[in-house]
């Protein structure tokens, strides 16, 4: 049931992605570029998703555990700390550059487009770069911050 | 602002937000695609399984809509591959130290008043927006 679920949320994120045009890296460019013809977008494909989420989020931490599971993870993080800044600066770089978050670069492999192919292997890459710099033994020069749960 | 879709939009995120607080009443799991993505390649613990089927969901979504006629947009993506790849790499490397991207601090994290979550959007929605003014209207054309 839990796999089920999951589906069925992945499939619903895929809806609101493909409808909000944010599938689209020129659109999420379009947002960005406060500077040139601005298209205030994806501002609103945010709000919407606060406007049901906030108040979900609230009722959801109120509840003692979820429907299909023996617990809720809920992150335990709350420092606003170095690798925060960095891995959001470096974030904000990649999507800058190409338009391209998570969720966009992964629902658009359904394209079968070659340059999101190299660009969702690279973020793959990017990431298991950052599993390997972590890992003790190798890992120098930061804390226990960093083994703390993810946020998302 | 001649490309503005504020209907669809809002239809959109009203999805988005909607499948965060399906996910977290239903499994308990926070909708942050960097994190699913990264569990399922095997570099998070935890199972993989629900993580598979949220990511093989996020797929099907446009070719399920493709049927009814609602194919996604072919994405124009850069002409230089080296930016694809430094990018994705960034994109990769840097949701990982930062434990999140969009949709798990932009959405989830917002959406939980996180002061984290709303400190790391603020800074990579700022950084992108100075990455575009860079590239559009310092050094590009």
């Amino acid at each position: 049931m839990p796999i089920l679920a999951a589906l069925s949320c992945g499939l619903i994120f895929g809806f609101g992605l493909l409808f909000s045009g944010m599938l689209q890296p020129t659109k999420v460019l379009g947002f960005l570029d406060i500077f040139g013809d601005w298209d205030p977008s994806l501002a609103v494909v945010m709000m919407a998703a606060l406007a049901v989420s906030v108040p979900g989020f609230a009722w959801a931490k109120r509840r003692a555990q979820p429907i299909l599971a023996a617990q809720n993870a809920w992150p335990r993080s709350t420092a606003i700390d170095l690798p925060l800044v960095i891995g959001a600066t470096m974030f904000g770089i990649g999507w800058g550059l190409v338009g391209l978050c998570p969720g966009p670069a992964l629902e658009n492999l359904a394209t079968l487009s070659p340059p999101v192919i190299i660009f969702a292997v690279a973020m793959a890459v990017g990431m298991a770069l950052h599993h390997i710099w972590r890992r003790p033994g190798i890992s120098i020069g930061h804390d226990v911050v960093l083994a703390t749960a993810a946020d998302g | 602002m001649a490309n503005f879709t504020p209907l669809s939009a809002a239809i959109g995120g009203a999805l988005i937000g909607l499948s965060a607080v399906l996910l977290m009443v239903l499994t308990g799991r926070i909708a942050g695609i960097s994190g699913i993505f990264a569990g399922s390649l095997g570099l998070e613990a935890g199972d993989k399984g629900w993580r598979v089927a949220f990511l093989a969901g996020l797929v099907l979504a446009p070719l399920i809509a493709g049927v009814f006629g609602h194919a996604a947009p072919t994405p124009a993506m850069p002409a230089n591959w080296l930016i694809i790849v430094v990018a994705g790499l960034l994109v990769g490397f840097g949701t990982r130290l930062g434990s999140g991207c969009t949709s798990g601090h932009g959405i989830c994290g917002v959406a939980r008043l996180s002061a984290r979550s709303i400190a790391a959007t603020a800074i990579f929605v700022g950084v992108a927006v100075a990455v575009v003014a860079l590239t559009r209207h310092v050094f590009g054309g």
